[in-house]
């Protein structure tokens, strides 16, 4: 019979292992958001920041939220063609984009592009000394490197999940009423009437707000720790995209039951 | 401690949390306005003791003292601001990538100081100056050679003017003409600033040239010490080894392994 004690061993290092990097890691973010006058005192690297996680990840959000309002557009007239409600098409489009998919999927896409960015830059300053050098001279890189990226980040996030929907609910509209012939008037007025501002649409901002806090602290949590070597960096990388959308999912999953769960 | 001593080590020792030993009972003294090298072979220690000076790693016992003051027990902040008054070239000179030569020299100025940009422009140039560098102000860390990246480094280390300068290998990795510029660098603007040097380094032959005090550091110790004269006539048989590049001697050519004949044979243990 296999003996049990190496495999709860190991079990029990891991659980230990994963409880001290998950402390770490929080007390790695209260250091960050002690730091936020730091970065709001260096606007411009905030406002860089917000540049580079923001401007530069639009192509992928626009591109991406438009195949997915047309995707929603198709697949939606086809069930609601079955039931005879394909006037509601405006209203399934807004929805699904607004309270889930928006969020959602300009989080996993954010983490791909703007996440990995920022572990990997943060990654290769540690590797190649720069953030020791910064140490040296009495300039807290948490301060200097971590806090800017940090709100950057989260600053970002929510702009990029309601352009991420905008352009969605243009795609729907695109394939609902210019491609199949949906009544133009009813997929708007429908839509008007049925979506809540502070129930879908600010629920859904929040939705964004929260995703860019966790994902960007996982990239830069991940970028710090980085093992200072190309092996070190690639591997924090990877953690980032990978934790980062099963935290999404997860977080997504607690929000939407407190929200939308009467 | 005596005030012509810049830092002075106490019997220090560390060693990591894994229990890896670095370093034993280290006695040491860094006189004020001289050139110090710190020598060994690689993995010895050096820049662990470099980095215990700089108080970015704190020893396992015994005690750093810094411009008088104990490294031991200083919270963060007095770190940080007995750092104001020292400061590092490291290896490969660290440049943050993501700014200009001007802007790396100018980046201490702009945390630490108030002054305007206009002086901050100046003060930055003038660093570059003396580098020979005031033409590739606007060069990035990507577009600058090894040995120009060395020395904007160097010109980033004295932007403040600090009172000890410490060199963590120098010299690694650069051709001929680069590191004799850099050497002679290192000793003027050590002497034209009145600052105080400790330069890591293995590499004897250029740091021999301008360096006042030598300690020698093998497994974790200081073996020797002395001048430059004192250490190429020197008969201890590790520093004789290091001096003259040896290739066998205490630091053996074979690292341990099994019998020869037995591992050729195939009979690993016989």
């Amino acid at each position: 019979m296999m003996n049990p004690v190496p495999m709860l061993r190991r079990l029990g290092a891991s659980t230990i292992n994963a409880l001290w990097r998950l402390g770490f890691a929080t007390r790695f973010l209260i250091a960050t958001v002690r730091h936020t006058p730091a970065a709001f005192r260096r606007l411009p690297l905030t406002v860089r920041e917000i540049y580079f996680a923001g401007v530069l990840s639009l192509t992928i959000i626009l591109v991406s939220g438009l195949f997915v309002g047309m995707v929603l557009g198709l697949q939606g007239y086809d069930t609601l063609a079955r039931f005879g409600s394909s006037e509601a098409l405006g209203v399934l489009v807004a929805l699904s984009l607004v309270r889930e998919l928006g969020p959602v999927v300009a989080a996993l896409l954010f983490a791909s592009r703007a996440g990995s960015a920022i572990t990997a830059e943060i990654g290769l300053m540690k590797a190649t000394e720069q953030l020791d050098a910064m140490e040296m001279m009495a300039v807290d890189p948490i301060a200097r490197v971590i806090a800017p990226r940090f709100w950057g980040g989260v600053l970002a996030m929510p702009l990029l999940g309601m352009l991420f929907t905008a352009t969605g609910i243009i795609g729907g509209f695109l394939i609902g009423v210019v491609m199949i012939g949906v009544d133009s008037g009813q997929f708007w007025s429908q839509m008007q009437s049925a979506v809540d501002l502070r129930q879908d649409v600010l629920n859904g901002v929040f939705k964004s707000f929260v995703f860019g806090i966790a994902v960007t602290w996982i990239a830069v949590f991940e970028g710090f720790e980085a093992p200072p070597t190309a092996e070190g960096v690639s591997g924090a990388t990877t953690r980032t995209v990978v934790t980062s959308a099963l935290v999404i999912l997860a977080l997504d999953f607690v929000l939407t039951s407190f929200m939308f769960m009467r | 401690m005596s005030t012509d001593n810049v830092v002075e080590i106490q019997n220090l020792s560390f060693a990591y949390p894994t229990g890896r030993k670095v370093l034993s009972n280290i006695d040491l003294a860094i006189p004020r306005g001289k050139v110090i090298g710190i020598m060994g072979q690689s993995g010895c220690g050096k820049t662990t003791l470099l980095r215990m000076i700089g108080g970015a790693l704190k020893p396992s016992e015994g005690d750093v003292r810094v411009f008088g003051k104990s490294l031991r027990g200083m919270s963060q902040r007095q770190i940080y601001a007995l750092r104001r008054r020292m400061s590092m070239l490291f290896q490969f000179g660290a440049l943050f990538t993501d700014m200009s030569s001007f802007e790396n020299v100018a980046f201490q100025m702009r945390e630490h100081t108030t002054l305007d940009e206009a002086l901050i422009r100046d003060l930055a140039l003038m660093k570059l100056h003396a580098v020979g560098l005031r033409g590739a102000e606007h060069l990035m860390p990507s577009e600058l050679s090894g040995g120009m990246a060395r020395r904007v480094a160097l010109a980033r280390a004295i932007a403040l003017d600090p009172e000890l300068m410490m060199y963590d290998e120098p010299f690694a990795g650069l051709d001929p003409i680069s590191l004799g510029v850099i050497g002679q660098l290192i000793r003027k603007l050590n002497d034209a600033l009145g600052a105080t040097s400790i330069i890591v380094t293995h590499d004897i032959q250029e740091s021999l040239k301008i360096v006042d005090y030598i300690y020698f550091v093998a497994d974790g110790r200081v073996i020797a010490e002395g001048s430059a004269e004192q250490v190429k006539a020197s008969l201890e048989p590790y520093v004789h080894q290091f001096v003259w590049g040896e290739a066998d001697g205490p630091v053996p050519f074979h690292y341990p392994a099994r019998d020869y004949v037995a591992d050729l044979l195939g009979r690993p243990g016989a």
